[in-house]
């Protein structure tokens, strides 16, 4: 139940631009419409699965529609919002967890450091595999 | 409408909320209304920097706290009071600690304490240089927790409500919407904090106008030693922020234009490159604020845009002590002089800071009017006599908050409910505040301008030094000033929010309270504690070991008689420092 | 004398006004004047029906935060001649309902706050006369920062989350949480972190930043909304993976 007096509140809408005067909201703004193509990412890779699951026939037909320029591009977007998620991800990682050696607080640097460094270390294992492979 | 509860707490600082709590921790099933002006975050507990001193350390004991309080201040404080605070305020603190409060800590882990002005022991209990603002969100944070205390948060109380002697509520207007309504209860207590405002240049925030005092004076209850009024010795220049005792607690020295300690040449002691026990920096704040008048007159202090200045020097306690200890103190200064303690010289001046009267009161808080209470800075116990000594007011808060609480828990137990015929006041009120003040745009002067004259008036009369003849001039010009007052104009005609209608009620009770001050240091014809005369430079226990309480007459001017004081173990002796 | 301009909202419900307007007053402009010394001069010299929250002029209240130059400030801690030379758009509170001028409404808050339970819970109370719940300097470090907060709301004018969706519990109210759930002497995270989790509570917080940005006393709340989430978190697996234990 709205009182009369809240009734006379004055209350600001966000204007439509809102986002666009400050950096940080922009990305915020970004974040949140790009869920939609780091979903396509999964619904990709359930695709993949059921397709490898039919045959060699239907994983070639899926090898083919994703081979299609236009699912390359879509692709690229996808994966860029997928890194700024991960990047947002993981500055955030010396903020949410304190760490500490032998009583002491590690400098949130080191942290940030010490989460890219691991990132790196993923990334040239898996490309590893891929190219052993 | 009409609301009601059984207890009525007016003022939601560190003294209201402390007794909310206990009125809900002793009876339950009352229901409590915890009324205030702000937000209780707000109140002014929230500046309070330096600490809250209770006796703990091993070497420490109830007897050198009381006395250092009785001698503090100049034997004019009941002593029978002094007993019971400084016998509860550790427990009182230790309540706190237990309610999460982040006190400093040592690294066992036990509670730690620093030096004080004017105290022998290090008994100051502390939050980095931030205790009243944990304390007071400690209490505000912990008092959600009791579901019987309804909060009435910007809501300014303007009137009690009495029948037949007896206070059973108040009137209170709502500012969100401008609605008076009263709110009625078996017990009443006030703990709407000091009133600072009434100079020029203070320490106090801006809702410290004395309301409470107002209030329970206009309802014939008296004011007792109103003319004490405490100059801290330093506070920065134009904005009157206070820079904390603990700055000379942890070893800052005061210096005069030729950058020399000054103080050794007023009886303060003499001077050691680290901070001694009452003695010189660390002495009362009284004697402090007096000595840099004499250093004035003397032409040896440096001037400033805001008048003459001495400078507080920080610099050799190093960047690591000053981060640890003081680190507000390095804000306020960075934030507000743009100087860095660290590096350079603090500048800063005598400042009122503290009311050591208020409303009359027992050690229960019990007021000579039936069903009123009171507690903290507006209630004058006595604890502090002529001079409070820092750090003592917040455990005041405390101990005297939860008494009042408690006492008038009791007294809502057993008292019968407030006669209904209260409920025509309040319409009264509404008349007053609505018809009398919405209306008056064409008023000849401005609420602004009458406050700021009266500030002038008292900062001549009645500051660090004062005299008959002064005090009697200044007592007619209030006359004259309150009498403009009541058809200054209120621009503001609309209900909502109308911060300049609560301007004006909150300057005719500061009149009031200007009166009172003027009123009781004309008639104490002596020197004592933060009451100099140069007319009567002695004091005069003869005469005056003996309290003011000003009545307010028929006529509105104040009638002041006096109260022996309460005298248990310490007879009076004389004040000494740094020996 | 120098002079700034400054542009401030009126908004006057009672007078039949249905936008605020902007009104422009010129004040002194000194060098240690802030904001609020402005406003004042405004109040008392100008226009005495100008309304505003104000009292400790010392940054530690929390009452006077407004919009200046479209950033939450508290404006006793923001100086004029750093905004020189003007003019200075002052606002009330991004985010809030506006009641009149450059006064919002906070009740909202006050809700939330008392919603995180934030206070000391314990198991069993240890009596008083039986001295300290101990805690080592390191200890009360863990928290310290999250207990510096003065409640000023800037961090809510920030929030665009916030902003878009007022039912999120918000910066200050989490970080409060936070302070209990990591101090030493407290044993009430497992019902916080309860609360914290549910809609409305910190998943909503998509870390944006904005909030420890605009926070005057460093209490940084995005970092405690990210703890909190940790924390929460874990506390999920954890009823997950050992459901048998104790709730
Ligand atoms: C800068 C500064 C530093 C200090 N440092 C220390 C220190 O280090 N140690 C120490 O012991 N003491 C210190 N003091 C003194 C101490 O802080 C105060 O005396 C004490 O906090 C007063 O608390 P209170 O509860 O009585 O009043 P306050 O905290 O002032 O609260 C008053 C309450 O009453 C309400 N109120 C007032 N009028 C009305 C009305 N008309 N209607 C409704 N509500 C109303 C207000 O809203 C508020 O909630 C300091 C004081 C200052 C100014
Ligand atoms: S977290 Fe900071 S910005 Fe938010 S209310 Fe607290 S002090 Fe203000
Ligand atoms: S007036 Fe208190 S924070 Fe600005």
């Amino acid at each position: 139940m709205i009182s009369p007096l809240e009734a006379r509140y004055y209350r600001r809408r966000m204007p439509l631009l809102w986002w666009a005067h400050r950096r940080s909201y922009a990305i915020f703004v970004l974040r949140e419409l790009s869920s939609a193509f780091v979903a396509l990412f999964i619904v990709e890779l359930l695709l993949l699965v059921r397709a490898t699951a039919r045959g060699p026939a239907a994983y070639e037909s899926f090898l083919d529609t994703m081979a299609h320029p236009a699912m390359i591009v879509l692709n690229l977007i996808a994966l860029a919002f997928v890194l700024l998620h991960a990047i947002t991800f993981a500055n955030l990682t010396p903020r949410a967890m304190i760490v500490r050696l032998r009583g002491r607080r590690v400098p949130s640097r080191v942290v940030l450091a010490g989460v890219y460094a691991g990132w790196l270390l993923v990334t040239a294992f898996l490309a590893w595999l891929l190219v052993a492979a | 409408m009409s609301l009601s509860h059984d207890v009525v707490i007016v003022g939601a600082g560190g003294a209201g909320l402390r007794a909310a709590i206990a009125v809900a921790e002793a009876e339950p099933r009352l229901s409590v209304a915890l009324v205030s002006k702000v937000y209780p975050m707000r109140s002014h507990t929230v500046s309070a920097e330096g600490g809250a001193a209770g006796a703990i350390s091993a070497d420490d004991s109830l007897e050198e706290h009381a006395y250092d309080t009785i001698s503090g201040g100049d034997w004019l404080c009941d002593q029978d009071a002094v007993e019971n605070f400084v016998a509860e305020a550790p427990r009182e603190l230790l309540r706190l600690e237990h309610w999460g409060c982040p006190w400093s800590r040592e690294p066992d882990g036990h509670v730690a304490v620093r030096a004080f002005g004017g105290m022998k022991k290090k008994r100051t209990w502390f939050a980095a240089d931030k205790t009243g603002f944990h304390l007071l969100h400690t209490l505000f944070q912990t008092s959600l927790k009791y579901s019987n205390i309804t909060r009435y948060d910007e809501w300014y109380v303007s009137r009690l409500l009495v029948d037949d002697g007896r206070v059973c509520g108040v009137v209170a207007l709502e500012l969100m919407s401008g609605l008076i309504e009263t709110i009625t209860g078996r017990s009443v207590v006030i703990a709407t904090g000091g009133g600072g405002r009434v100079f020029p240049f203070t320490t106090n925030a801006a809702i410290k106008t004395g309301d409470g005092m107002a209030l329970a004076y206009r309802a014939g209850a008296p004011l007792k030693d109103m003319e004490f009024v405490q100059y801290h010795p330093t506070g920065l220049p134009f904005t009157g922020i206070l820079i904390t005792e603990a700055a000379r607690a942890e070893g800052g020295w005061l210096l005069n234009k030729d950058g020399y300690r000054y103080l050794q040449d007023y009886d303060l002691g003499k001077p050691e490159p680290g901070p001694v026990l009452r003695s010189m920096e660390l002495g009362p704040r009284d004697r402090l604020s007096q000595a840099f008048v004499h250093e004035m007159a003397k032409g040896r202090t440096i001037n400033s845009p805001y008048g003459p200045v001495v400078h507080l020097d920080l610099r050799h306690l190093g960047e690591r002590t000053i981060d640890a200890k003081l680190p507000m103190v390095r804000e306020l200064c960075r934030d507000y002089e743009r100087i860095d303690p660290v590096h350079e010289l603090v500048p800063v001046r005598p400042v009122v800071h503290y009311m050591m009267g208020g409303i009359h009161t027992d050690r229960n808080g019990v007021t000579p009017l039936a069903g009123l209470f009171a507690a903290g800075e507006t209630a004058c116990v006595s604890i502090n006599g002529a001079n409070r000594l820092g750090s003592n007011s917040l455990p005041e808060c405390l101990v005297f908050g939860a008494r009042a609480g408690r006492a008038a828990a009791l007294y809502a137990v057993e008292a019968p409910p407030p006669a209904l015929a209260v409920e025509a006041q309040g319409d009264d009120e509404r008349r007053r505040l609505d018809e009398d003040l919405l209306r008056r745009s064409d008023g000849p002067d401005r609420i602004s301008s009458i406050r700021t004259e009266m500030q002038a008036i008292l900062e001549d009369a009645a500051g660090i030094y004062r005299d008959g003849d002064s005090l009697t001039k200044a007592t007619d010009k209030l006359r004259e000033l309150k009498e403009r007052a009541a058809t200054a104009a209120v621009d503001d005609a609309s209900r909502r929010f109308n911060t300049e209608r609560v301007a004006g009620l909150e300057l005719a009770g500061m009149l009031e309270l200007a009166e009172c001050i003027l009123h009781s240091a004309l008639r104490r014809e002596e020197s004592r504690g933060a009451h100099q005369r140069t007319d009567f430079p002695e004091r005069d226990d003869k005469r005056f070991l003996a309290h003011s309480l000003a009545y307010r007459e028929s006529g509105g001017s104040p009638r002041v008689s006096h109260l022996p004081v309460t005298i248990t173990r310490w007879p009076p002796g004389k004040r000494v420092y740094g020996r | 004398m120098d002079q700034i301009t400054l542009r401030v909202a009126r908004y006057r419900p009672d007078d039949e006004e249905t936008e605020p307007v902007l009104v422009d007053y010129d004040v002194p402009l000194r060098p240690d004047w802030a904001v609020l010394d402005g406003l004042n001069y405004i109040k008392d010299e100008l226009d005495g029906t100008l309304s505003y929250r104000w009292s400790c002029r010392m940054g530690i209240c929390g009452s006077c935060g407004m919009m200046v130059d479209g950033e939450p400030k508290l404006t006793c801690a923001t100086f004029l001649v750093d905004l020189a030379p003007g003019p200075v758009r002052i606002e009330p509170l991004a985010n809030f309902p506006v009641i009149r001028d450059l006064i919002v409404d906070l009740t909202d808050f006050m809700h939330k706050l008392s919603s995180v339970k934030p206070w000391l819970i314990r198991q069993d109370e240890q009596p008083v006369e039986d001295g300290e719940y101990l805690q080592t300097p390191a200890q009360l470090d863990e928290f310290k920062q999250f207990s510096m907060c003065i409640n000023c709301m800037l961090c809510y004018a920030a929030c665009p989350v916030y902003g878009l969706d007022g039912s999120f519990v918000g910066p200050a109210a989490i970080a409060l949480a936070h302070r209990y759930d990591l101090d030493s002497r407290d044993e009430g995270d497992r019902q916080r972190l309860t609360i914290l989790a549910q809609p409305d509570g910190v998943w909503d917080c998509t870390f944006v930043g904005e909030c420890s940005t605009a926070c005057p006393k460093g209490v940084d709340p995005a970092g405690a909304i990210q703890q909190a989430k940790l924390a929460a978190a874990q506390e999920a697996m954890k009823s997950l993976l050992l459901p048998w234990r104790s709730r």
